[in-house]
């Protein structure tokens, strides 16, 4: 196992730069999310480390070793991809065991390895199935284990739950979180969904037009934005001139107060704990508010009501 | 009562396009008994011819298998100048009159062609085997390139490069993974190339200078037959033919249903 270290990182494509000389570090044993929104470079730069693709400038070191020339079959990664990549004339037992029957390891080891990992990633009793006959969900957790066969240094997965469905989806982060915590293997996750990069990573890497915009923790990144981007990326904001505000940032009342503003209510949207206000001031500018259940009960909100609105905290970006 | 039409006139258009005469041929290969038949198909240049026939096969489709997978993998998966170019010639031979494709190989090999010279020093290609199998590559060249090129681009990259981090090398990658996903479509590939090759007639017959005995293939030996007033021998030839046909029919109907799902 090691750390993987990006240095001064170009790639372009046919005149389209994905990656603008980015540098990150990524220690040892983390969970690291890289986020932005589709096109920002994050999948090419896996990629990058994976060595699937080759970067025009730049280094990619697994440890204290360059790889940036190494092949992707010499690199010692275990990848995942978003469509499984799934061995479809292979049964489940065959994928995982792929990467060890390549490596013409004894029969025996293999043997109990495979198992092992079957039973990690709770596919027992599939192990004679084809990809075709499991469900998605099941897929992508025989592609982990595939992947976790080899014992790779860094383990890479390209939104691995990208293709799921909404349910399936939040399971399978709190799996791989437990899973992490086992297994403990460098991970990267790319994902451009913030949630699950906050729920997931320790660490969170956003990066946006192929540049890096902030590294941190996702408490870091939520409470301290570096930009506007940042904060505007990693949660809603109200934007009020040239100050920022979080919806649970804003102060409701019924009477109007010193710093408060006047506004009506637009819509209200319960959303069991949380509940969510949407708010038009006079001047047309639209806000929203996040309330707690038992704030927005006191407070009786109805459609058209005037209330008045005080931001508690604000940030202020200076360029 | 329009779906019934549709089958009828469907079914009614085949029957006399197809099946009659084929039918017919069978009758009146046997119609004075299957000795007779036999007697036809069993006769020297009949055998030889048939023989020859297979020979030209056994060169040419795996050649234009092996070939064929090459030529598909370089268009699927790499970019190079003149991609489209080369895209396009490849279905040249289905375009062009076969007796066309003799002709250009007679020009070309021939006495005075730009590669008549190999006659002088001993390399025989016209009127001879190494130009009947030439011909014969010629017009079944694109049958698996066009079967296996529609199925690398569904099957996409995703599953060769999970193979090559796990530690595949590229010729691992291929024999493990890429070959198990197209083996269908290359099977089918072979049996269309087949078919082609042992029923090519018109540029094989240009090549070939049908010397009987010699350089006569089957298709060839039906036609001298058949213009020699040979009736019976023609179509009792003509039998052993549809039958090779039929038989490839049979192996495309079990080959292509049985495609993994998923």
């Amino acid at each position: 196992m090691s750390g993987i270290t990006v240095i001064d990182v170009t790639k372009r494509f046919n005149g389209f730069t994905a990656l603008n000389d980015v540098s990150v570090a990524i220690p040892e044993g983390s969970l690291t999310a890289l986020l932005g929104p589709s096109g920002s470079g994050k999948s090419t730069l896996l990629r990058v480390i994976a060595g699937l693709e080759q970067p025009e400038t730049g280094q990619v070191l697994l440890g204290d070793e360059d790889v940036t020339s190494r092949p992707a079959r010499a690199r010692g990664v275990g990848m995942v991809f978003q469509h499984y990549a799934a061995f479809k004339h292979m049964t489940v037992w065959d994928n995982v065991a792929f990467g060890l029957t390549i490596r013409k390891r004894p029969r025996a080891e293999i043997k109990r390895r495979v198992h092992e990992l079957i039973e990690l990633v709770q596919l027992e009793g599939l192990a004679k199935r084809y990809p075709s006959q499991l469900s998605g969900g099941q897929r992508q957790r025989m592609a982990l284990a595939r992947a976790l066969a080899v014992e790779p240094q860094v383990l890479l997965l390209d939104e691995p739950f990208g293709a799921l469905d909404a349910r399936v989806r939040k399971e399978l982060r709190a799996w791989l979180r437990r899973l992490h915590d086992e297994v403990h293997v460098t991970t990267i996750i790319v994902t451009h969904d913030q949630e699950e990069a906050m729920e997931v990573a320790g660490q969170v890497v956003l990066l946006s037009e192929g540049r890096v915009e902030q590294v941190g923790s996702p408490r870091e990144l939520y409470e301290s934005p570096a930009n506007e981007f940042v904060m505007s990326f990693v949660g809603p904001v109200n934007r009020l001139g040239q100050t920022f505000v979080r919806p649970h940032d804003l102060d409701l009342t019924l009477e109007p107060g010193a710093g408060s503003a006047e506004a009506m209510v637009e819509r209200v949207v319960h959303l069991g704990f949380e509940v969510r206000v949407e708010l038009v001031r006079d001047d047309g500018q639209h806000l929203l508010v996040q309330l707690s259940k038992e704030q927005a009960e006191q407070l009786e909100l109805e459609r058209g009501q005037i209330v008045y609105v005080r931001p508690s905290r604000e940030t202020v970006f200076t360029p | 009562m329009a779906r019934y039409v549709l089958r009828f006139g469907a079914l009614a258009y085949l029957a006399l396009l197809l099946l009659v005469p084929v039918g017919l041929v069978f009758y009146r290969a046997f119609e004075h008994g299957f000795g007779h038949a036999w007697d036809a198909v069993s006769s020297h240049q009949a055998v030889h011819a048939l023989e020859l026939t297979l020979l030209i096969a056994a060169i040419a489709v795996p050649a234009n298998t092996i070939f064929g997978i090459v030529l598909a993998l370089a268009l699927v998966r790499t970019r190079f100048p003149g991609r489209g170019l080369v895209n396009a010639v490849v279905d040249l031979p289905l375009a062009l009159s076969p007796v066309v494709v003799g002709l250009a190989l007679f020009l070309l090999y021939g006495r005075g062609g730009w590669l008549g010279g190999l006659a002088g020093h001993g390399i025989k290609i016209l009127f001879a085997l190494p130009g009947m199998v030439l011909a014969t590559m010629f017009v079944s060249l694109p049958f698996v390139v066009r079967e296996v090129v529609p199925v690398l681009r569904e099957i996409g990259t995703d599953q060769e490069q999970a193979a090559e981090t796990l530690g595949a090398s590229p010729l691992q990658v291929f024999r493990r993974i890429t070959f198990p996903a197209i083996r269908w479509a290359v099977a089918y590939g072979v049996v269309l190339t087949t078919a082609r090759a042992i029923g090519e007639f018109g540029a094989v017959s240009v090549v070939s200078g049908r010397i009987e005995g010699k350089t006569e293939t089957l298709p060839l030996y039906v036609q001298s037959r058949f213009e020699g007033f040979d009736t019976p021998g023609a179509y009792a030839a003509s039998v052993v033919l549809a039958l090779i046909a039929i038989a490839t029919v049979v192996g495309l109907r079990a080959f292509h249903p049985r495609e993994e799902t998923g």
